[in-house]
Order: C-alpha cells, then sequence, then structure tokens
C-alpha cells in the first residue's frame, strides 16, 4: 500500500466508463447478494413450500367446483402463472427487511460512504431481489409440469416469463426498500408490507379474471402492477391464454413503474444513515 | 495542504443544534481526536464529513474537496468505521473485502492483491474465509479497518474504534492505527471516551460540548491549561467541559453504543 489517495473515476472516462462503473458497481452488489444466497439457501427451499400449497389445494379445489370462468382452459391452467406472479410478490414485498437490517447492523453505512452512485445501490439490491424471484418461477414451472398443466417451454416464451419475472421482483422488492426507508422499526415495516399484500394479491387477474370483479374493484386493479406482471407472464406460459393488453403494453408498464420506483428509493435510501 | 478543513459547519435536528459552527483542521498524516460527553454531537460531525449527513450550513473540504458539492470525490478519497458494526457477517471477510473493492472500482488486476495486502496488514489472513459471524470482536473491528482501506484513502473517519473491546483486542486497534500513520501517513480522525486512547494515539484533540469545540491542542497543552500542575487529561476534560453531571445522549444513542459492545464481546 503507499499513501497515494485513489480520486472517484475522472470524468476524462466519458460516458461509457460513466456508464460502465454503474453496471459494474450494480453488477458486485448482485454477485454479494448470491455470495450470501449460497451460504443459506434454506430460505428458497422454504419459499417452494406456499405456491405448492396454492396449487395443489386451492387450485384443485377450485378446479373441481368450477365456479370460475376460464374460457377453453382449465382452472389450474389459469391459475398457475397467477401463482407464479403471486410468489414473486410475496418474496419481493418483504425484501426491504434485509435494509432494516443492515440499517440496525452499520452496514448501510459502508454501502453509503462508497463512491457508488445510489442508483446503482438501489438498482443492484433489486436486482439481487430477482435471483430470489427466479428461484420461485423455476418452481412453479415444475410444479405446472408435474401437474400437467402444459406450461409453454419454447424458448422464447420461457425467455419472455423470465423477464417478466426480473421486472416484477425488481419492482415490487424496490416499493419495500421505499417503505423500508421509511419506516422506523421493523416491526411497523412488517405490519405495511402484510397491509399492502392482500390488496396486491386479491385486485389482480392473479386468481380470477378482472371481469368477474364488481365494478369499483376494477379501477384499483387496472392501478395495480401485479396485473400487468400477471397479464405478461399467463399468455407466455399458457399460449392461447387470452391478455387484457398487449405483450408491449405490460412489459412498458412494469419497466417505467420499476424506474420510476428506483429513482425515489434512490432519493430515500441515504436516510437510513442519518 | 490540509488532509480537512471545516468553516463553521452546523448541524440542526428540528430546534436542537448538535454541531454548531465548529471549524477546524486536519494536517496530513495527523490523527485528530474528538473528545467529548455523550450527545456532544461527535457522531454528527463525522457523518457530516463523510457526506452521510448534508450540512445545515458551513462548508468542509476533504481531501480538497467539497462535501457538499462533489460528494462522491470526497466519498472516493476517504475510508469510514462506524460505531456500529459494518461488516456483513452473513458471508467471509474475503467476500466483505471483495464487494468493496468492486464498489470502490479498484482495477481488476489489482483486486486480489489489494485484498491480501488489506488481510496481511490486520492480521487476519489466516481467516479471511471464515464468516464474519465466526470473528471474535477484535477481529470485527480490523476487518471494518481493512475494508476502510482497501482503496487508500487520505482520511480515516473512526467513530469510537474501540468502543466494547476488551483491552488487548483495543491495544491491538491502536496499535493498527498508529503503523497507518506511521507507514501510509493517512490522516485520521477519530472519536472517542476513552482518554487513554486519545493520549496514546491523538497528535492533537478537540473537546466537543454542546456540539461547540470548548478546547483544542495537544494532549499535552490540555492538560496544562487546567488548573492543577500535576492533570491527567481526565482532569482537563472535566475542568473543560464544567465536571457537570451529563445530560446529553438519547436512549437510542445508549441503545446503540451497548448494541455495538454486545455484539463485539
Amino acid at each position: 500500500m503507499t499513501a497515494e489517495p485513489v480520486r472517484a473515476p475522472a470524468p476524462s472516462l466519458g460516458f461509457g466508463g460513466w456508464l460502465y462503473a454503474h453496471f459494474d458497481r450494480t453488477y458486485a452488489i448482485v454477485d454479494y447478494e448470491v455470495r450470501k444466497l449460497r451460504h443459506d439457501p434454506s430460505e428458497l427451499l422454504l419459499r417452494a413450500v406456499q405456491p405448492a400449497l396454492w396449487l395443489l389445494v386451492f387450485g384443485e379445489v377450485f378446479s373441481s367446483i368450477h365456479v370460475i370462468p376460464t374460457g377453453n382452459f382449465t382452472y389450474l391452467q389459469f391459475l398457475a402463472p397467477g401463482i407464479l406472479c403471486q410468489s414473486v410478490l410475496f418474496i419481493a414485498i418483504f425484501y426491504g427487511i434485509a435494509s432494516i437490517r443492515e440499517r440496525e447492523l452499520g452496514i448501510v453505512y459502508r454501502f453509503l460512504v462508497s463512491p457508488a452512485s445510489r442508483v446503482s445501490l438501489v438498482g443492484g439490491k433489486a436486482l439481487s431481489a430477482s435471483v430470489r424471484g427466479l428461484s420461485q418461477a423455476i418452481i412453479v414451472y415444475v410444479l405446472a409440469v408435474a401437474l400437467a398443466v402444459h406450461p409453454s417451454l419454447a424458448p422464447l416464451d420461457v425467455l419472455g416469463v423470465l423477464v417478466a419475472v426480473v421486472l416484477g421482483s425488481c419492482l415490487f422488492a424496490t416499493l419495500s426498500m421505499i417503505i423500508a426507508s421509511l419506516v422506523k422499526t421493523p416491526e411497523r415495516f412488517l405490519g405495511i408490507g402484510q397491509l399492502m399484500t392482500m390488496p396486491l394479491f386479491f385486485a389482480s387477474s392473479a386468481i380470477y379474471p378482472i371481469s368477474i370483479m364488481p365494478a369499483w374493484l376494477r379501477p384499483v386493479a387496472y392501478a395495480n402492477p401485479l396485473t400487468y406482471l400477471v397479464d405478461a407472464v399467463r399468455p407466455l406460459m399458457i399460449p392461447g391464454e387470452t391478455s387484457l393488453f398487449p405483450l408491449g403494453v405490460d412489459f412498458a408498464v412494469l419497466f417505467g413503474v420499476t424506474l420510476g420506483l428506483i429513482l425515489l428509493e434512490s432519493r430515500l435510501y441515504p436516510r437510513m444513515a442519518q | 495542504m490540509f488532509a480537512l478543513e471545516t468553516h463553521e459547519i452546523t448541524r440542526t435536528f428540528g430546534r436542537v443544534t448538535a454541531v454548531d459552527a465548529v471549524s477546524f483542521h486536519v494536517g496530513e498524516g495527523e490523527v485528530y481526536g474528538v473528545l467529548g460527553p455523550n450527545g456532544a454531537g461527535k457522531t454528527t460531525l463525522i457523518k457530516m464529513l463523510s457526506t452521510l449527513l448534508p450540512l445545515t450550513s458551513g462548508s468542509a473540504q476533504v481531501a480538497g474537496w467539497d462535501v457538499v458539492r462533489e460528494p462522491a470525490r470526497v466519498r472516493a478519497s476517504i475510508g469510514y468505521v462506524p460505531q456500529l458494526i459494518s461488516a456483513d457477517p452473513q458471508v467471509s471477510g474475503n467476500d466483505n473485502l471483495w464487494v468493496f473493492a468492486r464498489l470502490y472500482q479498484i482495477p481488476r488486476a489489482e483486486r486480489r492483491q489489494r485484498i491480501r495486502e488489506a488481510l496481511e496488514f490486520m492480521g487476519l489472513t489466516e481467516v479471511g474465509d471464515v464468516l464474519v459471524r465466526n470473528y471474535s470482536g477484535g477481529m470485527i473491528r480490523r476487518l471494518e479497518l481493512a475494508l476502510a482501506l482497501l482503496h487508500r484513502p487520505k482520511i480515516l473517519f473512526l467513530d469510537e474504534p474501540t468502543v466494547g473491546l476488551d483491552p488487548i483486542a483495543r491495544d491491538t486497534v491502536w496499535g493498527q492505527i498508529e503503523r497507518l500513520r506511521k507507514e501510509y501517513r493517512t490522516a485520521v480522525v477519530l472519536t472517542t471516551h476513552y482518554m487513554e486512547e486519545a493520549d496514546r494515539l491523538c497528535d492533537r484533540l478537540a473537546i466537543l460540548h454542546h456540539g461547540v469545540i470548548v478546547a483544542e491542542g495537544s494532549p499535552t497543552e490540555l492538560k496544562s491549561r487546567a488548573p492543577d500542575p500535576s492533570a491527567t487529561l481526565e482532569d482537563a476534560f472535566v475542568h473543560f467541559v464544567g465536571g457537570s453531571i451529563e445530560t446529553g445522549g438519547s436512549y437510542r444513542d445508549t441503545q446503540r453504543t451497548r448494541r455495538t459492545a454486545i455484539r463485539l464481546e
């Protein structure tokens, strides 16, 4: 070591260098989270139980009583993409607890005194959450094949689902981090997370079509990001299934909302060290 | 050039003024101690200088950069060890260092070498691959120092670096700080409650009381300014802060200090 100080990357690197630094730092955070998961993958296995219960218990019961109109497809075929998206929501919406833990421990200080931009830090954490979301997607796909839901395994369809899952995970994880930045205690964070989960889940097209909802609930469903996630995933996973909007619209909404939330959280995140 | 220079920096929280128009400077390679009772504003001061907390008024230059206008450049030139434990217990010492080597954009070719050097300097080579949750208190603090030094900062901010450490671990950390100054001429700004620490490590000291510097000078100077000629630093401290029963420090501060102490046990 020498006493030579290291300055921030000089502006002479240009836009390319600036952009590279952003992506490299974002990736560093993702890599770090993956290392943590490798040390303790038990959470991922535990998380496989819930979608299995939804498909096996809820799905089988509602299939047998035929109360939900699902057109030419079985109810399980309608439900499987919804449960995939629900698992993504449930695993991401409490992601902010990691930020709260980092604040309690003091780790957040170290991130915030580093020269990494706040957008890289928040973006990296959001993308890390999608590693968990992707593991959920794989579990639901395996269950779907086992339950004769016949999900599409065409590479482009699967790729589309994976991209949607990454976007959805980033979106809900960032929403969760925003709540974590605003509340003071883990108890309140969990309370708010719990409060948000049910409306997000039930006011969406995850387990029944929007068309059977009462009129007052429909606008809520259309304002709910989960609806757009389900709407993108359903026709990709079960080809021929109907959707409310073209895929392009669904992806544009998911991307736009995620970006907006990341920018908002990158303003709020520094509060964690104050 | 000074390593650090502040001009009347002030921070208020609602109606409370935590740091009140504080001006001081730290030379290159100097160890500067901020001594003060609980709630004196020590942590607030360090947080402002390390860009974590916006200034209410005043200005500060750290490593030649303005903390308000060029925070990213300040961050690239400083190391910071907070009072709370900032190393991640869920991964190994190596992984902790690895992620920060990348956040600080240490060139790919040098990362491995730098991480090895940092571990070696702090005497942690043997435990690089061990999860931090299995480290002892002294090892955690030394890893945090290694993390703060990885990018070869010009200035190191240490907020109560030895709180909760046993005397042997404390002595080791002191030794590392002394070596750091001697070998790399890194300027160090540290806050402390411990008179022994201030006396042994610091070239100059500021005594902060209710957000104001009430006395500044070398430990010897401060002692000589107390009325009793045989005064210890502790006597001098009591003389300058008025010897009143402490009223500062919130429940939250106390909880934090104790939690850090317990976790380092």
